[in-house]
């Protein structure tokens, strides 16, 4: 006996007007939610899986509208119900909170002030009342000292804060379903964990029903009684979330499931089940006694602070992590003196939340900024010594190559895929001539299984995938010693990470590199790496094998990293 | 809030400074011999010799320099031919023409321009979106001194709505007395409506054809900037959160559209300045252009040279306000500056 | 939100690396869904035209008065009418083509060279370089632009080629900036990074990455500076300076017809007015229809 579906959609289908016609970007999906249920709605992109919770919202962009079927909310049909019956609905029955909370809210106005637009709205304050209303609001989410805060912009506050106050905007009004879209995609895992807490906290005390859309399973699973997964546009399977994460029924839940990183398996158990399998075994780990390959010593980068550190602002560098200034302290330590060795062939994976320092200690030791002192060694030669203004001009740059975190970014929009590997073997590699290049890209673009007919085309013609595929034959083109990678997978969808971290595994043993693999996700450095190094604040907090550190570790700072991850219920 | 001010005060005086070298540089660029036209076509080589002692052209050009921004502390800038007064009381007499001139026609640029920006983003693609880019093209297309011709041509010749384009007051009115230089005010402060009357009567066609000019930039940029503000993020939260329409146009999208409208005051102001040249002497404006255009045509280029120095250490001041304008609407720039 | 385009891969992405042949695919796509831009390029041809070729096909000559005709307004022997003198209107209006295009083309042409590589090397490489052009640039915009061009061509002398100078002069800071601006931005892209990686010097990657990408906002600014060069100059001739009487040039026509229009004799200021209008307007469309030709992201 079904209890009565606080939300019920039927059939839904969204269309698109593009340029190439109308797209369905949802096609006939049914979802049902009850009072008090937590939903995940899983998908990588373009699954639809957001298209579905403005298509609830009637928000949708101007090019999109609902084709088909049905929206129930308490009754209530949502489809056909006038704009100004959802103005009032939004906010105050159902309401949503978004990616990237800082730019969701309003630069120029005072946060306790947005708060009082919503609760006056909805007469849920009056004047006289709002602002005592709006400081109550911002205590239950947890932000410290509200009456100061109430005060505060959004640039003055952290990421997570920010996210508290958007969630405060969606609750303020207690309305009865809450549907919460990738809420703490670009959060620190810590701050991640923090924020899902708020939430879950929030919505169980009041009886609310909340919908997490996500691409990370292993949040859906964490968080979520019931799991939607949705594909192209198509829901693929619903189901309870343990029934989901022990028996998956779909072919692309499975793949999902097994693209996820996580405990106790290696990287090939990332493909799915019917993929060709990787030719190279996991290489031995490095032989001891060989020279260093890299060696980092007291490496320390210094930025000037700007303005004062005191006030609001110093004690907010406190909060969310970094160092409390003291009035007058005028630089900031990036890095600050941390020292590691890389040896050949093996892989070093560097982590840390957002801030640590250890993008700036990539950047160094690819010789892309100077350090401020501290001595960076490679093969025994101190390439610190050479500035980074002619570090393009040195024989070392073709030994000590980079994969970039975006692969948008990295590509010139102008070039195409087969110019851009090219270009390390025009520029550093003399003795080569057109038709030998040529064949150099085609020998390369079939090492990363990137088809040769794309080779023609410009990065906004390739998908994620292929471009990232792109970045990696550029970067492998001469053959380095040592590649860097920063995070090159966190832009990419789930199952194509699953191939390229294969991908990265199997051009290591071929050409026999060594990796220096910055990330935050601590689950695919396990898999990649064979030690770890742990950054915080620009000091290193732990070292060791993958193994040790990712499952028996010492500093509490990395025990606390490790507990932050969300993983499904066991 | 006075450091504020004080540290944009400190960018503005190299500013200053760069005009008065620019200035000076000009005055000694001039073809042949600079005391030669200085002098005037009909000076004697006496004269000319004379005018080349005074304007201190027989020194070192460091000591020219000097001795020119002595001349300027003390307000001298020289003398003018055709009027036979001080250049700078002449430009002081005609800039409250010019003022209200460019004041009105801003005013009245943005009445029409910002509203109709604002509905051309909210109502994309409706008539009135149209509208507001085919005047924005045509209004940049449209050469300032075109418009005022065919503007006389229809409201004075055709119509008969206005009277002839011969200044600020026609023969029976005499100028109110003077408070601000300013006719409108003046007027109103003397409690004579009827030159009232007649001196808005005079400013209107004038001051509609610099609203013409100044309205394309002023409306594509409000509808850029409103465009991109209800694209954003945060409106899409304040939408998300119910707030009625008034509220996320206005109190959401507008206040922060209107950032990147008020910067390109500046520029607006540069072009503004430059159109009034054109409009004084379309009209006949009694205005520091046309004394300027004046000037120049009788090869008198003391004036020539106030005038562009003058304009230009206003400019600089407006430029100012406008930033410390902006300092008071955006609070990133209030608090973290 | 919208739908997922991008991920799937494109479809119809051309095979060889002719990038001119599809440049040429995709103009003829974009002129063919904006009609408007369709118009301007036409128009811009036909301006094109009447510059090169106009002085040979015009019924009058442009100089010759012939005082019986005086203020006669336009007729089928004078599509435009006569001016005071007899002049021919329209033979004037379309002679006065080839002087109008002839500076706004070499104004814009200065500015370009000198205002966008210094605003490029100023982004780019930063500090004094930065410093210098961001001094000049300042100190040019201190004036009103057109306030400057009067002193500048007050100074150096009333020429046809001081105009040319004093509208590259104005237009400096402008260019500069935008340069300036797209290479700061380009200057930390990961691309670049990306080139520095692969051996790429300085100078190489200001020649080779930066201004490839930077070259289609550059054109769109040039073709909308065109249209400013032409009001700049006509505004400038309006006011007695630079051009001349007799000759032909549309600001001093209409200067010349100014003073008819009190007496309704209309048509001596309006043809010339109305030619600057079409030609800066033109100017205007193309640009932004140049913008949506050059822009790689646009392509499909």
């Amino acid at each position: 006996m079904a209890a009565a579906q606080l939300l019920d959609i039927k059939d839904l289908t969204v269309e698109f007007a593009t340029r190439r016609g109308l797209v369905r970007a949802v096609e006939k999906i049914d979802i049902s939610l009850a009072k008090g249920e937590t939903l995940g709605i899983v998908g990588e992109s373009g699954s639809g899986k957001s298209v579905t919770s403005y298509a609830i919202m009637r928000i949708l962009d101007r090019a999109g509208r609902i084709a088909e079927g049905a929206i129930t909310f308490g009754g209530m049909d949502l489809r056909s119900a006038s704009e100004s019956r959802m103005r009032d609905l939004r906010g105050s029955e159902i309401s949503m909170i978004f990616q990237n909370p800082r730019a969701a809210l309003n630069p120029i106005r005072k946060i306790g002030k947005q708060i009082e637009d919503v609760l006056l709205r909805h007469g849920q304050a009056r004047s006289s009342d709002a602002r005592e209303k709006a400081i109550e609001v911002l205590t239950q989410v947890r932000i410290a000292r509200p009456e100061e805060r109430y005060h505060a912009y959004p640039f003055e506050l952290s990421g997570g804060m920010c996210q508290r106050v958007v969630i405060a905007l969606a609750l303020a009004c207690r309305p009865q379903l809450l549907i919460a879209d990738e809420p703490t995609t670009g959060l620190d895992v810590t701050t991640q964990k923090a924020v899902m807490e708020l939430i879950v906290e929030l919505t169980r005390a009041r009886g609310m029903s909340t919908i997490l859309i996500t691409h990370d399973l292993g949040l859906a699973a964490a968080y979520c009684g019931k799991v939607v997964v949705m594909e192209k546009g198509k829901v693929v399977e619903a189901a309870k979330s343990e029934t989901i994460f022990r028996a998956p029924s779909h072919r692309y839940t499975r793949k999902l499931m097994r693209a996820t990183p996580r405990p106790g398996i290696t990287l090939r158990d990332l493909l799915p089940e019917d993929a060709a399998q990787p030719s190279s075994e996991r290489p031995s780990k490095a032989a001891k006694g060989r020279p260093k390959l890299l060696s980092v010593r007291n490496l320390v980068k210094e930025y000037k602070r700007q303005g004062q550190g005191g006030g609001l602002s110093g004690s907010l560098a406190g909060i969310f992590g970094g160092k409390k200034t003291e009035p007058g302290d005028a630089m900031f330590r990036a890095v600050d003196g941390i020292g590691f060795d890389i040896a050949p062939g093996e892989s070093l994976g560097l982590v840390g939340e957002s801030g640590c320092g250890k993008s700036t200690t990539s950047m160094m030791v690819m010789r892309l900024i100077d350090p401020t002192s501290g001595g960076i060694f490679f093969k025994g030669e101190d390439i610190g010594a050479v500035p980074a203004r002619n570090f393009a001009r040195s024989p070392w740059r073709k030994h000590i190559q980079m994969v970039f975190q975006d692969p948008t970014d990295s590509l010139n929009p102008r070039y195409t895929a087969a110019r851009a590997i090219a270009d390390p073997l025009l520029r550093l590699d003399d003795g080569t001539d057109k038709r030998s290049t040529r064949a150099r890209v085609e020998e390369l673009a079939g090492l990363v299984g990137l088809p040769a007919n794309l080779l023609g085309r410009f990065p906004h013609q390739l998908s994620g995938g292929q471009k990232a595929r792109v970045g990696i034959a550029r970067a492998i083109a001469l053959h380095p010693e040592l590649v860097i990678l920063d995070e090159p997978t966190a832009a990419l969808d789930v199952s194509v990470q699953a191939v390229v971290l294969n991908l990265l595994q199997e051009l290591k043993a071929t050409l026999g590199m060594s990796y220096l693999f910055v990330s935050h996700d601590l689950h695919v450095v396990r898999l990649l790496c064979d030690r770890v190094i742990v950054m915080r604040q620009g000091r290193i907090v732990e070292e060791g094998s993958a193994e040790q550190v990712l499952e028996a570790p010492k500093a509490a700072y990395t025990r606390e990293l490790i507990a932050a991850i969300p993983h499904p219920p066991v | 809030m006075p450091t504020q001010i004080a540290k944009r005060l400190a960018t503005a005086i190299p500013t200053l400074i760069g005009v008065v070298i620019v200035t000076f540089l000009l005055t000694r660029v001039l073809p042949g011999d600079t005391a030669v036209y200085f002098a005037g076509p009909a000076a004697t080589p006496q004269a000319i010799e004379e005018v080349r002692k005074n304007l201190g052209l027989d020194k070192p050009l460091p000591a020219q320099f000097a001795d020119y921004v002595k001349g300027l502390a003390s307000g001298n800038l020289g003398q003018s031919l055709s009027t036979g007064q001080p250049v700078l009381s002449d430009i002081r007499t005609r800039l409250p023409a010019s003022a209200e001139l460019t004041l009105s026609g801003l005013l009245l640029a943005i009445l029409i321009a910002v509203p109709l920006g604002i509905v051309a983003a909210v109502r994309q693609g409706s008539w009135i979106d149209h509208a507001c880019r085919i005047v924005a093209t045509a209004g940049v297309s449209l050469p300032v001194f075109f418009s005022g011709l065919l503007l006389v041509y229809v409201f004075y010749y055709k119509l008969d709505w206005a009277p002839p384009p011969l200044g600020r007051l026609d023969v029976f009115h005499s100028a109110p007395h003077y408070v601000t230089g300013f006719y409108l005010i003046d007027s109103l402060l003397a409690g004579n409506l009827d030159t009232f009357r007649a001196a808005l009567a005079q400013l209107a066609l004038p001051a509609v054809t610099l609203a013409v000019f100044a309205l394309a930039p002023i409306t594509r940029m409000t509808r850029a900037s409103m465009l991109a503000a209800l694209a954003s993020d945060f409106v899409r939260t304040a939408r998300a959160n119910g707030l009625s329409f008034y509220t996320v146009i206005v109190t959401y999208a507008f206040r922060n559209a209107m950032l990147p409208v008020v910067t390109t005051l500046g520029m607006v102001f540069s072009f503004l300045l430059g159109a009034n040249v054109l409009v004084e002497k379309v009209f006949a404006w009694p205005g520091i252009g046309s004394y300027a255009v004046d000037a120049l045509i009788k090869s008198d280029y003391a004036p020539v040279q106030g005038f562009v120095l003058v304009m230009g250490i206003l400019y600089v001041l407006l430029n100012f306000l406008i930033d410390l304008l902006y300092g008071i609407i955006d609070p990133r720039v209030r608090i973290e500056g | 939100m919208s739908p997922a385009e991008a991920n799937t891969g494109a479809v119809g992405a051309p095979e060889s690396a002719n990038a001119l042949a599809a440049t040429l695919r995709h103009a003829r796509y974009t002129f063919a869904e904006n009609p408007v831009s369709g118009f301007a390029f036409f128009l811009f041809v036909l301006l094109l035209l009447c510059a090169a070729f106009g002085p040979y096909l015009v019924p009058y000559d442009p100089l010759a008065s012939d005082t019986s005709a005086a203020l006669a307004p336009p007729s089928l022997h004078h599509l435009f009418g006569t001016d005071q003198i007899g002049r021919d209107i329209f033979s004037r209006v379309i002679v006065a083509t080839r002087l109008d295009m002839s500076i706004a083309i070499a104004s814009v042409a200065l500015v370009f060279a000198l205002g966008g590589l210094a605003g490029i090397a100023a982004g780019f490489f930063g500090g004094w370089v930065d410093q210098v052009v961001g001094r000049l640039a300042d100190t040019i915009m201190a004036f009103p632009l057109f306030v400057l061009a009067m002193g500048i061509v007050a100074a150096l002398g009333n020429t046809v080629t001081n105009i040319v100078i004093a509208t590259a002069i104005i237009n400096f800071p402008l260019y500069a900036r935008v340069a300036r601006a797209e290479a700061n931005i380009r200057r930390e892209a990961g691309f670049v990074q990306a080139a520095r990686l692969t051996g790429n010097g300085d100078i190489r990657i200001l020649l080779t990455q930066i201004l490839p990408n930077i070259m289609p906002i550059m054109v769109v600014q040039m073709s909308l500076t065109m249209g400013y060069a032409i009001l700049n100059a006509a505004g400038l001739s309006f006011i007695g300076l630079g051009v001349r009487p007799p000759t032909p040039e549309w600001g001093i026509m209409v200067a010349e017809g100014a003073g008819f229009i009190v007496s309704g004799d209309w048509w001596i200021a309006f043809f010339p007015g109305l030619a600057l209008m079409l030609a800066v307007f033109c100017f205007n469309l193309l640009g932004d229809g140049l913008r949506d030709i050059v822009d790689p992201q646009r392509r499909s």
